[in-house]
């Protein structure tokens, strides 16, 4: 809350930055006698703003400091990358694990093995512990690694069908889908997985 | 200033600059060249503009080589008090390091709010800011303090830095766009190659995150981020993004698995307490029987270190260290405690207490207990969020050396 509030302390009129908070900031001297009317018309103006201030700046959260702009709806569109597990930002596309397969071959397999499960690098198929794809709840943040952060030397580079296809293929691999399901955005984040 | 002001101001300066060389000129025929004189003078002026450590002083940071990704650790047995010099603290980069032009970087908050906004740095610099002392910690620090391999504390316990960040709270920017309601976790995402990106619990947003843009008094390293980067007090390293460049109040967590619900306020991603002595430790040599202080780090991602004790004979007797003064909370705390070293073979130890009560498990305790996600890390490692007391074993020739136990 960042309203000038202002309040009457001893007999001088104080500024304060927060409701509640002691009163600091510059004093002005006691008002005369013959004054005290036009003082008094003030204090009634001061207050009939502040109510209304009030039920306003509480329920709208007007920000407070007025810095950075908008996005553009497309600014937003072309940044918002991550993906829910109810699969709400899916872009268009589709692919099967069959098509996967060959995806993997040429551009995975040379960190993850042939079958996914020699390595060098994180095993994709099988194993033990949370955090394995087979252990996974959603399906959707399959995807959403494969099209952020692979292959580890070109991020962003495979197509939506190449990540719907590859997404299908570990899947499939993981014995969660068949090999010829479709992956796309309506089927992905309804594919069965890891119970527990 | 206005335009003209700038060019007087401009014109004053260039005419000051321009009087000296006139007045430099004899000087400069009579010597060298006026570019001879100032390459010559460049290193030492350099050197004044942001200073270097003496040419004696040697200590760096401990290379563990991993194929696909850069690991350094933090040479925690040449630090002293609490603070990681910058330029010591660990690093792990994944997708390289990127170089950001900070004028063209961009923060950009959306999802459910009131109002999507997008920030310049500038702009996030004029927000309101706060300094505070925390550790970043890898998930993986500690695990492979029983691998051959770890033979100093860099080794065991070195993925971990204590450093001062100033920023803005992340509570203040998801008031300032407005929160939605049903708006129950934050999505945050890296602008580097991997677009790395993490969720965290609007809980946790809105208690001690901040957007931090300087680490320990000037802007965040690099490797640690820069321009700006996630602070995430006492949860695991990698959940602190760095790059940050995108925030997404979101209405689920956006995760692979349904979070554990939290204990009391503690999320599964809270770091455990955890100690280690770095005086005596690995690889140093004591010269002779006589005095010597013990001394080295605790803390805790569940808040400030209440009590250290150390022990000398393997975990029989233990005896309550010094903790210094001021103690922070989820920050590295230094402890002491004096020594007189007999000459005999010395087992030593230190055991950390938190403010929640959490104690360091001994490594016969540690190991009763079932763990997750060893298989990842592999058979010589020990699971994540392992805390189990540590141990250095001084021999009677005064070699110090992991005990493996």
């Amino acid at each position: 809350m960042h309203l000038l509030n202002w309040r009457v302390v001893s007999g001088e009129w104080r500024v304060a930055s927060e409701p509640g908070a002691r009163a600091t900031g510059a004093s002005i001297p006691h008002p005369t006698q013959d004054l005290t009317p036009l003082v008094r018309a003030l204090a009634l103006a001061a207050l009939t703003v502040l109510c209304s201030l009030l039920p306003v700046s509480s329920l709208a959260q007007t920000p407070t400091y007025g810095l950075g702009r908008t996005p553009t709806a497309e600014e937003i569109r072309a940044w918002d990358i991550a993906i829910s597990p109810a699969g709400t930002e899916l872009p268009p596309g589709s692919g099967t694990a069959k098509e996967g397969a060959q995806v993997y071959a040429q551009k995975c397999a040379a960190c993850h093995g042939a079958t996914g499960t020699e390595g060098p690098r994180n095993r994709l198929v099988g194993g033990k512990g949370s955090r394995q794809i087979v252990a996974y709840q959603f399906a959707t943040p399959l995807w959403d690694i494969i099209n952020r952060s692979m292959p580890y030397d070109k991020q962003g580079s495979l197509t939506a069908n190449e990540v719907y296809a590859v997404t299908a293929f570990l899947l499939q691999r993981n014995g969660f889908i068949q090999e010829t399901d479709v992956m796309d955005a309506k089927s992905l984040p309804k594919v069965k997985m890891a119970t527990h | 200033m206005n335009a003209k002001e700038r060019g007087r101001r401009r014109f004053f300066k260039e005419g000051v600059a321009l009087a000296g060389l006139a007045a430099m000129g004899p000087l400069a025929s009579r010597a060298q060249t006026i570019e001879s004189e100032a390459a010559a003078a460049r290193p030492k002026d350099a050197r004044n503009l942001y200073g270097e450590r003496s040419r004696f002083e040697t200590s760096g940071r401990v290379r563990e080589d991993q194929k696909y990704r850069d690991v350094w650790f933090t040479p925690l047995q040449d630090l002293e008090g609490i603070i990681t010099p910058s330029a010591l603290h660990f690093s792990n980069v994944h997708y390289g390091i990127p170089d950001i032009d900070p004028r063209q970087h961009r923060l950009m908050i959306h999802g459910l709010v009131d109002h999507p906004l997008i920030f310049t740095m500038e702009e996030l610099k004029r927000l309101p800011s706060v300094s505070r002392i925390h550790t970043i910690e890898c998930v993986t620090n500690n695990t492979r303090s029983v691998s051959k391999d770890a033979k100093t504390v860099a080794q065991t316990h070195g993925d971990i830095a204590c450093s001062e960040w100033s920023g803005v709270p992340l509570s203040l920017l998801l008031r300032e766009a407005g929160l939605q309601k049903g708006g129950s976790w934050v999505v945050a995402e890296s602008a580097d190659g991997g677009k790395r990106v993490r969720c965290i619990p609007l809980e946790k947003a809105m208690d001690d995150v901040l957007l931090a843009y300087a680490q320990n008094g000037e802007a965040v390293r690099p490797e640690q981020g820069y321009p700006l980067r996630f602070l995430v007090p006492g949860w695991e390293g990698n959940i602190n993004v760095k790059y940050l460049r995108r925030l997404k109040v979101v209405d689920r967590p956006y995760l692979a698995r349904i979070p554990r619900p939290p204990a009391k306020g503690h999320w599964e991603w809270e770091q455990p307490v955890r100690s280690a002595i770095t005086y005596p430790s690995g690889e140093q040599r004591l010269a002779g029987r006589g005095f010597y202080q013990i001394s080295g780090f605790a803390w805790s991602g569940g808040g400030a270190i209440r009590r250290l004790e150390v022990s000398t004979d393997g975990g029989r007797t233990w005896k309550d260290a010094q903790l210094q003064e001021p103690v922070f909370r989820k920050a590295l705390t230094r402890f002491r405690m004096d020594w007189n070293w007999n000459g005999e073979e010395a087992v030593l130890q230190s055991r950390a207490t938190d403010e929640l009560g959490n104690v360091q498990p001994t490594m016969a305790e540690f190991n009763k207990t079932p763990h997750d996600n060893q298989e990842l890390l592999g058979p010589d490692r020990l699971p994540t969020h392992g805390n189990p007391i540590h141990s250095w074993k001084v021999t009677q020739e005064g070699t110090v050396q992991n005990a493996f136990a």
